[in-house]
């Protein structure tokens, strides 16, 4: 029981600090690929520290009270997750917080906030299919739910999985809100509706929100290291390179990618998970 | 046994006093009071069932009223007949027959059991059942006193058949309740086929044209599923001396029999290809739809599919079972996204929900029939608040489509709250949907079943997006929106306040529900000690998670209190005309705002998936009943 206060309350206090400087990288990188100097890597928290200071204008106060949800629901994601707990849990807790952004970001009657969490929520209900795989997956190479089991395998999980993996890679893309899959939340000023799903929210109320996807970008990392680890020490450090492979294709592809079209996301994503995830659990079943 | 007499014979004898009674007040006074009595006796017996652990079984001499069923299938007989004469629909008249000749040939001259045999029984899950038909029914027969009256009111062009109405409303309870105590096949057919029978009369309630064509779709897919229901009967006497629910659980190798019964579940829990049916049901007044979709018909189809589940394991009967219900999960829970209707977005959601019980039951194994039940329970409150809510809301504003709902949360603050229980009651809340992908998942993945685990991984995303959209609007806030005077009846507001706190409590409770009522019951029906399905551990953060859900918008507004906000309207590319209602078009006018949901009618439209549904599930149904048939023999 200590033991999973004391992993909680590291995710608490350490993701905010790491998901902040992730996200400084990766500003600062997709700078360079534009050939711009781009700004520090603490330039993140700096941002928030100014967003905490402002003046708070809200259309309702539903709105605030939904975006607390929002945070506090991500983080409960994050502690879960990196306290071992069952994996069907943390997906669940996690569509719960999402569904809280979309109505805090729904209760401001904004045309673009509305357009935002419609997105959102097309975005959540295609990658959500191959979140419950990606748990399927881990639970037939492993034979538990428990994430602590899964860490625990003779043999990383991903040798099972390789399908589910590609599938959850591609999700990702969709999850972490980047290029072609960055419908309701792009911070590229080109496209042709930016910031959809926070529209409405400004000053300490939008620090909430970037705080809440540090959090939320540091957990889901996570998730792709949960496929590498085992019980040897060593595949803890491989797990730390993939993760930033990851990290770093994640840049490339937002780079590079134009937006797509809302129909298109949905039919590839569900495509995707079907093909590559849903043979490898077949295959999986199969060979068991 | 006199507690069963009465819950079986009570609303009977309600239903003719109402019948007869044509005064509002004197039926007021009836409806309340004999729905007190029926709700404390089953409240008195169930809970002391549950306490006693008792199993009771009744062996009598039934001569006599075997008689009278029989009598009862002919009236039944009777008046399918002459109504199906007077609206020429001829092929109901000849499904009627053949089953109600088959049945009574089998009692009178057919095969006479050896044995004698318990006609009456009741276990654990009789309990639950008798909860459930007693609290959430009664109360929809109260909530449908305000809730009549209102209609009427609104209706001017229907006939004001009151006196009718209540009757078979509490026909209906009386036949459930006969339903779920009958260990007799043949009696528990006898009451299947009063509900069969009491729907079709509901649903036509209005006599339009569409009522009645909507009524006779739901007669002639029951009277099919009867049928199924009959042959069973007659075959499990003849080939294997079998006459009671209770020996067809204990007995092996009656597969053929097994999916004739499931056969006749399915359609009676509208699965696919039989769920035109109970989407045709809503053209009726809401409590109809409240009553059909949450405590009586289509909980007995999956009563009977669950009782069934031992049975069930790895063959045939259970592929077909599990099959159907995942392929109704997804399917109708994909044309729910493109539903506006407020009450069809219910009726797809029921269809949807029966199918995921539906495919627990028929993965026959004890951690997916411990999902079913429990939500089977969890389901038949939530949506017969649901219901009630929409139906009040719509006597409120005149319209029940979802995108009229928006902002209600400002407009009838109290209506909007208690749908929001519901919804969260229906998904959000960790029974749900939560439960239900756990067992299910678990034990499918076991069992080697790759295909419900990809539709259930679908369905529930699905799920998520239709429900969620719904909630989002009524939390809606538009600029300077007033509050409604409400005119919700008192009886009506009753049962809604009633089914809220309900469902928050069995929220609360539900570890305590799972604990103590629906796995000994599992293990009873199953004959073994079930694993541990959600560890001590995991209850406790599932239950955090309730609590977070309920504290947060207290918490919050402690934190935020000395937050200094300054409200603004919302962002309209600064052409907003005064407030967040309008903005400037093009030639400078002023232009309504209108938000809508998106229903996506290109990709999930019903005329996109229900036809490919159709033939598709037919095609699994036909298939798997002739392979089992063929292979029996």
């Amino acid at each position: 029981m200590l033991e999973v206060i004391l992993r909680g309350l590291v995710f608490i206090i350490a993701a905010p600090f790491v998901g902040g400087l992730l996200s400084g990288i990766d500003r600062k990188i997709t700078a360079r690929m534009q050939g711009r100097r781009g700004p520090s890597i603490f330039q993140s928290f700096y941002d928030v520290r100014k967003l905490l200071s402002k003046q708070v204008l809200i259309v309702n106060s539903l709105q605030h009270m939904l975006v607390w949800g929002f945070l506090i629901f991500v983080v409960f994601t994050g502690v879960l997750f990196f306290a071992g707990e069952d994996i069907l849990l943390v997906i669940f807790s996690l569509t719960t917080a999402v569904m809280f952004m979309v109505m805090a970001s729904y209760s401001v009657n904004s045309p673009f906030s509305a357009m935002g969490s419609q997105r959102e929520l097309i975005q959540m209900m295609s990658y959500e299919p191959m979140l419950l795989i990606s748990a399927v997956g881990f639970y037939m190479a492993t034979g538990t739910f428990n994430i602590k089991g899964i860490m625990q395998a003779n043999i990383p999980a991903i040798v099972y999985l390789p399908g589910v993996f590609a599938g959850f890679l591609y999700i990702l893309t969709v999850k972490l809100g980047k290029s072609p899959f960055d419908l309701s939340n792009s911070h590229h000023a080109h496209q042709e509706m930016v910031k959809g799903i926070t529209t409405e929210m400004s000053g300490s109320v939008f620090a909430l929100i970037e705080i809440a996807h540090w959090y939320e970008n540091v957990f889901l990392l996570g998730i792709v290291g949960l496929f590498i680890v085992s019980n040897q020490w060593w595949s803890w450090i491989i797990a730390g390179i993939v993760i930033l492979i990851t990290f770093f294709l994640e840049i490339l592809i937002d780079n590079t990618s134009a937006r797509v079209k809302w129909d298109v996301m949905l039919k590839t994503v569900w495509a995707i998970t079907l093909v590559v995830g849903g043979i490898n659990i077949f295959i999986l079943d199969i060979i068991r | 046994m006199s507690f069963i007499a009465f819950l079986i014979c009570f609303p009977f004898i309600v239903a003719a006093l109402l019948f007869l009674t044509k005064n509002d007040t004197i039926r007021r006074v009836i409806v309340i009071l004999s729905a007190i009595a029926i709700t404390a006796v089953a409240l008195i017996f169930s809970i002391s069932g549950i306490v006693n652990n008792a199993c009771l079984e009744y062996l009598e001499d039934t001569h006599t009223i075997d008689q009278i069923m029989i009598i009862g299938e002919l009236a039944i007989l009777l008046l399918i007949i002459i109504t199906s004469l007077k609206y020429k629909k001829y092929f109901v008249i000849l499904l009627a027959i053949t089953q109600t000749s088959l049945i009574i040939w089998f009692e009178e001259f057919g095969y006479k059991s050896h044995e004698k045999i318990v006609h009456i029984f009741s276990d654990r899950f009789t309990n639950i059942m008798c909860l459930v038909i007693a609290v959430v029914g009664c109360m929809i027969c109260v909530y449908a006193l305000g809730y009549m009256k209102d209609y009427h009111k609104h209706h001017k062009e229907y006939v004001d058949r009151r006196p009718m109405f209540f009757t078979l409303l509490f026909v209906f309870l009386g036949a459930m309740f006969g339903l779920v105590f009958s260990n007799n096949l043949i009696w528990m057919y006898f009451f299947w086929e009063i509900t069969s029978v009491c729907s079709y009369l509901l649903i036509g309630y209005t006599k339009t044209n569409i009522a009645i064509n909507n009524s006779f779709k739901a007669l002639w897919m029951n009277l099919l599923g009867g049928l199924g229901f009959a042959i069973a009967i007659v075959y499990l006497g003849f080939n294997h001396d079998i006459v009671s629910l209770q020996q067809l659980v204990a007995s092996h190798g009656t597969l053929i029999a097994v999916s004739l019964l499931a056969f006749a579940g399915l359609t009676k829990s509208a699965q696919m290809p039989f769920s035109g049916w109970l989407l045709g049901a809503m053209v009726a007044p809401t409590p109809t739809s409240a009553l059909l979709h949450s405590a009586t018909m289509v909980n007995a189809g999956v009563y009977l599919l669950l009782r069934l589940s031992p049975l069930m394991e790895g063959n045939l009967a259970g592929i077909m079972v599990s099959l159907i219900g995942g392929f109704t999960f997804f399917a109708t829970s994909m044309i729910a996204i493109s539903q506006s209707d407020a009450k069809k977005v219910l009726a797809y959601s029921t269809i949807s929900n029966l199918g995921l019980i539906t495919a627990c039951a028929g993965g026959g194994n004890a951690e997916t029939t411990w999902a079913g039940i429990l939500l089977l329970i969890f389901h038949a409150v939530s949506k017969s608040l649901l219901f009630q809510s929409v139906g009040a809301v719509e006597n409120e504003t005149g319209s029940r489509d979802i995108e009229d709902m928006h902002g209600l949360i400002v407009r009838y603050p109290h209506l909007a709250y208690i749908m929001l229980i519901g919804i969260c009651g229906m998904f959000l809340a960790p029974f749900g949907m939560l439960i239900s992908k756990w067992a299910a998942l678990k034990a499918f993945i076991d069992t080697g079943n790759m295909i419900l685990v990809l539709l259930i991984a679908f369905g529930s995303a699905t799920t998520m997006f239709y429900w969620t959209k719904w909630l989002a609007k009524l939390i809606s806030v538009s600029h300077r929106s007033k509050i409604h005077p409400d005119r919700t009846e008192s009886t009506e507001w009753f049962s809604l306040i009633s089914h809220a706190v309900l469902v928050v409590v069995l929220c609360l409770v539900f570890p305590f529900v799972s604990m103590g009522l629906v796995e000994p019951l599992v293990t009873e029906m199953f004959e073994l000690d079930i694993p541990v399905i959600i560890s001590k551990g995991n209850m406790i953060i599932m239950i955090i998670m309730l609590c977070m859900i309920i504290i947060l918008p207290v918490a919050v507004r402690i934190l935020t209190s000395k937050t200094r906000y300054k409200k603004e309207i919302s962002y309209m590319g600064g052409i907003n005309t005064g407030d967040d209602r309008g903005f400037v078009d093009s030639f400078g006018d002023h232009k309504d705002m209108y938000l809508s949901n998106w229903y996506m009618n290109d990709y999930f439209g019903e005329h996109k998936i229900f036809n490919i549904s159709l033939w598709l599930s037919s095609g699994i149904i036909i298939i798997l009943m002739v392979l089992t048939i063929g292979g029996a023999f």
